[in-house]
């Protein structure tokens, strides 16, 4: 199997912005393209994630509509959504497509246009991934974040601000992350008043709708050094994929996310590495809960003690194991499609050397991506080669 | 448990009951889902169905939500109700997610629940108005059952 590498990255700013996702999409793509030094017409293979272009605005066909933008034409294209997971199984599907050696040159575009949906009806666009007998009870994926952190912290006898350490990291990091759609520090005090949006979280508890695309281009490792000199290029080291439970009241353990711990046991095997040697990561804080759970389950920290890595500073960017120097989804913002792929840029920028004024000392970084409430989770691990 | 053949809906086969029953379903292995799937959850088929009305139900979790979609009650407070199946029951946990129920004094607020309170499932015709929201009404039904403390 060809071991894959990436050889060029970029992303929009998020925010509120006035193009539409074909705009948004061909606005990341023609940049990753620029990054990489190539053409459209050079690639194979064009993925685009995005989770609701239909359901947001009525545009369909979307990977098709961006070929043609970027004159791609004759490249293989399709659509992957996996909902908020769209992008790390777009990294999926790019990673296989050229490990099985059926593309030599892809790129992936992840993309969403929200923020002129009210909240009400993009939560409701986002809440109609759950099943019947959730969604008719008015569920949201933010009230099912409410149900989780009482839980965990009763369970875990953990205080409720150590939830808001998390949006004040998330927010200080952002600052320096001129892609970020809030650069601006919060103290724990405005989130621990914030307006309560899931009993015990507020609203900085959450993270804000999002338009913006982010882009990744792929090649076998073995020519990457012809497109790109070869400390400006990652490898993928390790990859899985994998699903929990729909329902996601039928877990056995409702603080435990089945479909992080799975998918990073792949990556981890097929990196040949484990938790420990994991230098930064991004993980999927669309909800401040969200962001111990997964550093719980991909193995950082034992369960139950999440929370007490964010008090004690190890997550923070000068700590020993740096989580979301982006800002996270917290604060860079979270257009669905985009941000799986918008986690593996920041990455690529750390373990590459590019990532600016958030740089950390980092070889490996890893990339955790959840769809639902876990229903469906990518972990993705890159290499540097500097 | 019966031994009825498995039902798709809460409110199918009510031919011999005024009341809707609160579904689930039971599988080869004795493990029980609500709500029922095709298949167990390691992979036993469907035999028959359970009324989880005749269990008694605790609060694992619970939560007020103040950001609601359209044609949901604002707020609405939510729980994780996990059933007592009894002693004899060895299959994994048997949960449903359901609002509280509105206290009968006239103000239209919610009963107060905890962790661990004891609850009872009570039956709603309407628990969100269909076609507020972007779902297909015809694509299922929005009857089912809240929860109010014993």
């Amino acid at each position: 199997m060809e071991r894959v590498a990436i050889i060029g990255a970029s992303m929009t700013p998020f925010g509120q912005r006035d193009a539409w996702v074909r705009e948004l999409l061909a606005e990341a793509g023609a940049a990753a393209l620029d990054d990489a030094g190539i053409d459209g017409d050079d690639l194979d293979h064009l993925y685009v994630s995005n989770m609701a272009s239909g359901e947001f605005e009525g545009q369909t066909g979307v990977p098709n509509a961006l070929a043609h933008d970027l004159a791609a034409q004759p490249v293989y294209t399709a659509r992957i959504d996996q909902t908020s997971s769209s992008g790390g199984a777009g990294v999926y599907a790019a990673w296989q497509s050229i490990a099985s050696g059926a593309s030599d040159l892809t790129m992936l575009v992840g993309g969403e246009k929200m923020t002129h949906r009210t909240t009400s009806e993009a939560t409701d666009v986002i809440a109609s991934l759950t099943h019947p007998v959730e969604y008719k009870q008015g569920v949201t994926l933010p009230s099912f974040a409410g149900l989780t952190a009482r839980l965990y912290l009763d369970e875990y006898d953990a205080p409720r601000e150590s939830l808001g350490k998390v949006a004040v990291k998330n927010h200080k990091n952002g600052v320096d992350n001129p892609h970020a759609q809030f650069r601006k520090e919060v103290d724990l005090d405005t989130v621990l008043e914030s307006p309560i949006v899931a009993d015990p979280l507020r609203l900085y508890d959450f993270c804000p709708i999002t338009d913006g695309s982010a882009a990744l281009v792929f090649c076998p490792e073995s020519v990457a050094a012809e497109y790109v000199p070869e400390d400006e290029y990652a490898v993928i080291s390790g990859i899985g994929g994998a699903t929990d439970t729909h329902v996601v009241h039928e877990r056995a353990d409702p603080t435990t996310m089945g479909g992080v711990a799975d998918s990073s046991d792949i990556a981890y095997e097929m990196a040949g590495i484990g938790p420990d040697d994991v230098d930064v990561a991004e993980l999927h804080d669309m909800f401040t809960i969200l962001e111990f759970l997964q550093s719980e389950d991909l193995g950082f920290f034992e369960k139950g003690e999440g929370w007490k890595a964010v008090e004690e500073g190890v997550t923070d960017r000068d700590g020993e194991l740096p989580i979301n120097t982006s800002g996270g989804l917290k604060s860079k913002g979270h257009p669905l499609g985009a941000s799986g792929v918008a986690q593996v840029y920041e990455i690529f920028e750390q373990v590459t050397g590019n990532a600016g004024p958030r740089q950390v000392e980092a070889d490996t970084g890893l990339a955790c991506n959840v769809g639902g409430f876990g229903n469906c989770v990518t972990t993705t691990i890159l290499e540097g080669n500097q | 448990m019966s031994d009825n053949e498995a039902a798709d809906s809460e409110v199918d086969d009510q031919t011999d009951s005024a009341e809707p029953t609160f579904e689930a379903a039971e599988y080869a292995d004795g493990a029980v889902t609500y709500p029922p799937h095709t298949v167990g959850p390691n992979g036993a088929e469907r035999v028959g169905t359970v009324d989880l009305r005749e269990y008694e139900g605790r609060v694992l979790t619970w939560t007020t939500s103040t950001a609601t979609p359209p044609g949901v009650r604002e707020p609405n407070t939510l729980a994780i109700v996990e059933f007592d199946m009894g002693d004899e029951y060895d299959g994994p946990a048997v949960r449903a997610l359901g609002q509280i129920a509105e206290r009968e004094d006239g103000t239209g607020e919610t009963f107060d629940v905890d962790i661990g309170d004891r609850v009872e499932p009570v039956y709603a015709d309407e628990l969100r108005e269909p076609g507020a929201g972007i779902r297909e009404p015809e694509s299922q039904d929005w009857d089912g059952f809240r929860f109010r403390p014993l």
